[in-house]
């Protein structure tokens, strides 16, 4: 039972019998101001946690000289001064809304600073690369066969998957077209010059975004995490020569072997489909592909696994290396890393076929 | 009079799948006290903690969380006793994706019915009690290492544990928040009663806070010492003891 009474200039609470948190402390707020609050407990038969928790939020707010509570029970007073013992933090004025052409400049600072940022990552990048030329970059050759290791033939099944479905799926789609002019043999040589020229460069650069790009991103992102990059530069090693050059050189080494493999897979999907469910015989097949396979269409290919390659662990590293310190900026991480390399390769693909275009290839 | 024991071991072994670290490990805990863990670094210290909080299986032997024999304890049983521990981790352990009061709010909500309402009260008391009051709102990044780790604590305390197990508490602290840290562990022990389990190699805690203690000897690799620390301190029962806590000063039989 709760009783409160108004003497002079004290409001007084006399709690009594069972406390457990289900009474109301039924005082105005208004009431509160200025008064000094006095608790006293008669005859507590017994109380638990969850009244001390209801005294603290009648109370948390009234200054530390207004209130007194000597007369409750021993434990109760001990939790209710240790709870009490620090004022609340001033919460913070809500920060009002900038203006709308002051939100326009900060968005264009901020697109502006990160040009800058990925700018001088890439500049870093390519110098390192200059570097190793000449001899000079630092690297483990241990960490190189590592990230060889797992970029190449680990990613060997699941591009060859991949790719024999792609070549598959094409294959099938354009048959159901090509068959109604009776020119299902052509399919052979679609397959084989788009997968030769740009669909395994794309596949294999997909894939690649998701597995390696990803890993890179989140590996990097860990190492900020755990202060090693932070020791790195403290020992005066290039982060940029010690992690990122292994990575390129792994993507450089393997993308053209890949992208071989997809191309490869792409057109044995493509035959599988006119061999089993469109009657054209292998011999014809393989023919057609042969005629229409020409180095120019697979260079171009192997083109933009390389260029393709250098975006994956570019955008990896650079996502990984500008991490946060917590566990959500590595998951941020390695989301933008897949998302901008793809971006990027596509953006790429689009400037390689108008300038190879344009040169006639 | 004795206390019942809250946490009780006999001759338990602790290590990894194949590696024993410790072994013939017995000792008692009873109810409301301040048992300190204590040995030099890679000794097996936070492998006993992580022994007997459940993370890892002990190799041998048997121990005891509130009389259940936790070895041969059910999954229900086991749960029952993580319901009634609390567990302070090294940095702090908050997930940086959420903000102070639904840190300390999630064990409320997973192991309560209470209204949304009535967890706020509860949250808002508890980082009260940590003198995090106000903080509600505050991720784990935008506070200090101390702040964390006092909110670490309150989340330990959401569900008023029996137990409460602190890995390394001093670690990453500057002297004062260590010393607050300190009396905050007293704090709560006295108020609320609380069984307080501590890991650590610090011997200002180990010297402020420890009603009880044991000394994991690596050189043994068992127990080699309990007790009181100020008493071992004045008593040291060998030269490892005496070494530790005297921060290597040189033995001689019959020291003091």
């Amino acid at each position: 039972m709760i009783e409160i009474k108004t003497e002079g200039n004290s409001i007084i609470c006399i709690f009594e019998g069972v406390l457990d948190g289900a009474q109301h402390i039924d005082i105005p707020l208004a009431e509160l101001n200025n008064k000094k609050i006095q608790l006293i407990g008669k005859n507590i038969t017994s109380w638990n946690t969850d009244f001390v928790i209801l005294l603290f939020n009648t109370f948390k707010n009234i200054p530390k000289d207004h209130i007194t509570y000597s007369q409750l029970p021993e434990g109760m007073r001990q939790l209710l001064r240790l709870a009490l013992q620090t004022a609340p933090k001033e919460p913070e004025t809500a920060k009002s809304r900038p203006p709308f052409l002051e939100r326009v400049g900060g968005w264009g600072l901020s697109v502006w600073s990160s040009i800058k940022k990925g700018g001088l990552f890439v500049c870093g990048s390519v110098a390192s690369w200059g570097r190793q030329l000449c001899g000079k970059a630092v690297y483990r050759s241990k960490d190189f066969w590592l990230v060889l290791g797992d970029c190449g033939p680990k990613s060997m099944a699941i591009v060859s998957l991949i790719s024999f479905m792609v070549g598959l799926i094409l294959s099938f789609v354009s048959a159901i077209q090509l068959k109604t002019f009776g020119a299902q043999i052509y399919v052979a040589s679609l397959v084989t010059i788009a997968m030769t020229r740009i669909m395994g460069a794309i596949m294999t650069g997909i894939i690649m975004a998701g597995r390696t790009g990803a890993s890179y991103a989140a590996t990097i992102g860990t190492m900020q995490v755990n202060e090693e990059l932070d020791a790195l530069q403290t020992m005066g090693i290039s982060r940029t020569d010690f992690l990122v050059l292994p990575r390129i050189n792994a993507l450089l080494l393997s993308m053209p072997i890949l992208v071989l493999l997809a191309d490869f897979m792409g057109i044995l999907g493509g035959c599988c489909v006119c061999v089993l469910f469109w009657d054209i015989p292998l011999a014809e097949y393989i023919k057609y592909s042969v005629n229409s396979f020409s180095i120019g269409h697979f260079l171009v290919g192997i083109l933009h696994g390389l260029v393709f390659g250098l975006i994956i662990t570019l955008c990896g590293c650079y996502f990984g290396v500008n991490c946060g310190r917590n566990a959500d900026s590595v998951g941020t991480a390695t989301t933008n890393a897949v998302v901008y390399s793809i971006v990027w390769m596509i953006v790429m693909t689009g400037l390689l076929t108008v300038i190879l275009n344009s040169l006639g290839v | 009079m004795k206390k019942e024991p809250i946490l009780r071991a006999e001759n338990l072994s602790i290590g990894y799948e194949g590696k024993i670290i410790m072994k013939d490990l017995s000792f008692e805990i009873p109810k409301g006290d301040i048992f300190i863990i204590m040995g030099g670094s890679g000794c097996g210290k936070s492998t006993l903690l992580r022994t007997l909080t459940g993370l890892i299986p002990a190799q041998a032997g048997q121990f005891w969380v509130r009389g259940v024999d936790f070895m041969q304890a059910s999954k229900q049983e086991k749960l029952e006793i993580s319901k009634h521990s609390g567990i302070l981790y090294q940095s702090g352990a908050l997930f940086s994706s959420m903000t102070l009061a639904e840190n300390v709010a999630l064990p409320l909500q997973q192991y309560t019915s209470y209204l949304p309402d009535k967890i706020r009260q509860i949250v808002a008391f508890k980082l009260a009690l940590v003198g995090l009051s106000g903080y509600e709102d505050y991720y784990p990044s935008e506070i200090s290492g101390g702040m964390r780790k006092r909110a670490g604590l309150a989340r330990a305390l959401a569900l008023d544990p029996e137990i409460v197990y602190f890995d390394e508490p001093s670690a990453g602290l500057d002297p004062i928040s260590s010393k607050n840290l300190d009396d905050l562990i007293l704090e709560i022990n006295k108020t609320l009663g609380t069984t307080i389990i501590v890991v650590t190699h610090e011997l200002p805690s180990i010297f402020a806070i420890g009603k009880n203690s044991i000394f994991l000897d690596k050189t043994v690799h068992t127990i080699s010492a309990g007790g009181n620390p100020n008493e071992l301190l004045k008593n040291p029962p060998n030269k490892q003891v005496y070494e530790f806590l005297t921060r290597g000063e040189k033995y001689e039989k019959g020291t003091k």
